[in-house]
């Protein structure tokens, strides 16, 4: 439908333009002046001013491993995180623990466990999805190499991201 | 022609060019890049050096290292020629500006000629050709557009160039620049004449069409300098870059610094012309010692500097003239109210003689 657009008639002091310039300066020049005296709030200088401190608690970073009160890496190589990856991130190779071992009855560990940083895409789902709270996003969120293989978040890396996490997972006790 | 002569000449063209005008014109990118962030709310190039102070070498290291690509389809001849004919007429007009009075008995302008804003102004519409001669030598359609919009707008502004600054020649009667800066030291500056007699009503009056002529051989120099809201020959959002497309490292670079160049010279200028020069209130000038001739270059520049900030303002706050409006602009508008300026100049001056 054709549309004609609707040109308001100026009157003579906005066709000379002028109290339109010198408002429009006097705005810029308040601009500058603020910022001048330090009292515009400027975005955020990032590589010296950093999230880490205003990350809200659900924030999905790196995923990591993490290793419970007694040191022990919780995953039990079940694959589920494996499965779930949207990407097909995470690869899993399945170790198995001796029949002499304490921790026999959990079968299996993981005897490598990576993440290509490169595929994920921080959605969280292995975090859900695992049923021994052993892996967890953290708030890393810079992860940069300079190769592929950099990338490449093999299991001590995993591990060091992601610390020692408190809880109740109640798998490893012996009563059970 | 004694060897004094030249050697003083010699020391005041290096002088002026190596030591003020270039670092000038580097320090003016970063000044234009730190003004348009702080009215954007942004703090700008912030990184190299304390407050980013070393960014203009970073920028002119960059640009040197470029590859200099010349296209195939190009004029090369002139392709080459028009970077120099950008930045060397914005150079050269600096020579009849009185940049300060006397150190140490020399006076502190290169060439003191007697015909001083004809120079000016034969030289700076020189600065047309670097800009359609590079629309032409680089032989593809948006540099050429670039080119032809520049070379009628800045023929159109010439007009009203020439025109506002009559009734500065008709009250102090010589075209030398030293001339003016000494009957504004005398009678006060042109738009302000606080100097002297300034009761006398005769002087505010004549002040009046002063400002008048202020504002048109302003707006003028924004057209002449190509600078926004005039800036159509390189309005980038409409011809890619107008008539520097085609170029790239350090002749593009060229292009850019030659707009800085003739920014500063346009404001030194409208300072010589309209704001008394060198002069500045109770400052004596360079024959009372030498430190009082440095303070009186400074005064220059300074009052330079702070209309190059004004440049930059008006650059960061106007959106750009559709090309009609500025053409309309320029002849239906400037060039009658210079004209018409130079009447009632003329009238004043019967009046009160």
């Amino acid at each position: 439908m054709a549309y004609t657009v609707p040109r308001p008639k100026l009157n003579w002091r906005e066709r000379m333009y002028l109290p339109a310039i010198v408002a429009g300066m006097a705005i810029t020049i308040k601009h500058f002046k603020n910022m001048i005296f330090g009292r515009t709030k400027v975005t955020m200088q990032y590589p010296e001013e950093k999230w880490d401190s205003s990350l809200p608690d659900h924030y999905r970073g790196a995923p990591a491993l993490v290793r419970d009160a007694d040191g022990r890496v919780r995953c039990v190589a079940c694959q589920l995180c494996e499965f779930i990856c949207p990407p097909r991130a995470i690869k899993i190779i399945p170790g198995e623990i001796p029949a002499t071992d304490r921790f026999a009855k959990v079968e299996k560990y993981p005897e490598e466990f990576d993440i290509d940083m490169i595929r994920c895409i921080f959605c969280g789902m292995c975090e859900e999805v695992c049923p021994e709270q052993a892996i967890f996003l953290r708030k890393d969120y810079a992860i940069t190499g300079f190769t592929r293989e950099d990338m490449m978040h093999r299991k001590d890396k995993l591990l060091e991201i992601g610390g020692v996490m408190h809880g109740v997972v109640l798998k490893w006790n012996e009563k059970k | 022609m004694d060897s004094f002569f030249i050697a003083t000449s010699l020391a005041k063209i290096i002088g002026i060019l190596f030591v003020v005008i270039l670092p000038m014109v580097a320090y003016a990118v970063y000044a234009e890049r730190r003004v348009s962030a702080f009215i954007q709310d942004r703090p700008g190039p912030n990184r190299v050096g304390p407050a980013g102070l070393f960014q203009p070498i970073a920028d002119i290291s960059k640009l040197l290292f470029k590859e200099d690509f010349t296209p195939r389809h190009v004029n090369t001849f002139y392709y080459w020629l028009a970077p120099c004919l950008a930045m060397v007429p914005a150079i050269i007009t600096i020579a009849v500006v009185p940049f300060g009075s006397t150190l140490l008995g020399v006076p502190m302008v290169i060439a003191d000629i007697n015909v001083g804003i004809l120079y000016v102004f034969a030289i700076a519409s020189l600065g047309v050709y670097g800009i359609v001669l590079a629309g032409w030598a680089s032989n593809s359609k948006y540099p050429f557009l670039g080119g032809v919009r520049s070379s009628s707008q800045m023929i159109s502004y010439e007009l009203s160039l020439g025109l506002s600054v009559i009734p500065i020649f008709l009250v102090v009667g010589q075209l030398r620049l030293t001339e003016v800066v000494r009957y504004q030291i005398e009678h006060g500056w042109m738009i302000a004449p606080f100097v002297g007699d300034w009761t006398n009503p005769a002087k505010w009056l004549l002040a009046v069409p002063m400002i008048i002529s202020f504002f048109v051989f302003m707006i003028a120099v924004f057209a002449e300098t190509n600078r926004l809201p005039f800036d159509l020959p390189e309005a980038e959002q409409e011809l890619a870059g107008g008539y520097h497309t085609e170029y790239s490292s350090m002749k593009f670079a060229l292009f850019f610094l030659g707009e800085y160049a003739a920014m500063i010279t346009g404001s030194a200028v409208i300072v010589t012309l309209f704001f008394g020069g060198w002069h500045f209130p109770r400052i004596p000038d360079g024959s009372h010692g030498w430190i009082f001739g440095l303070i009186n270059i400074a005064v220059f520049f300074a009052k330079v500097a702070a209309l190059l900030f004004v440049f930059m303002w008006v650059r960061w706050t106007l959106p750009r003239f559709r090309y009609d409006q500025l053409m309309r602009l320029g002849w239906l508008f400037f060039f009658e109210i210079a004209l018409v300026n130079i009447f009632i100049v003329a009238a004043i001056l019967a009046f009160i003689r």
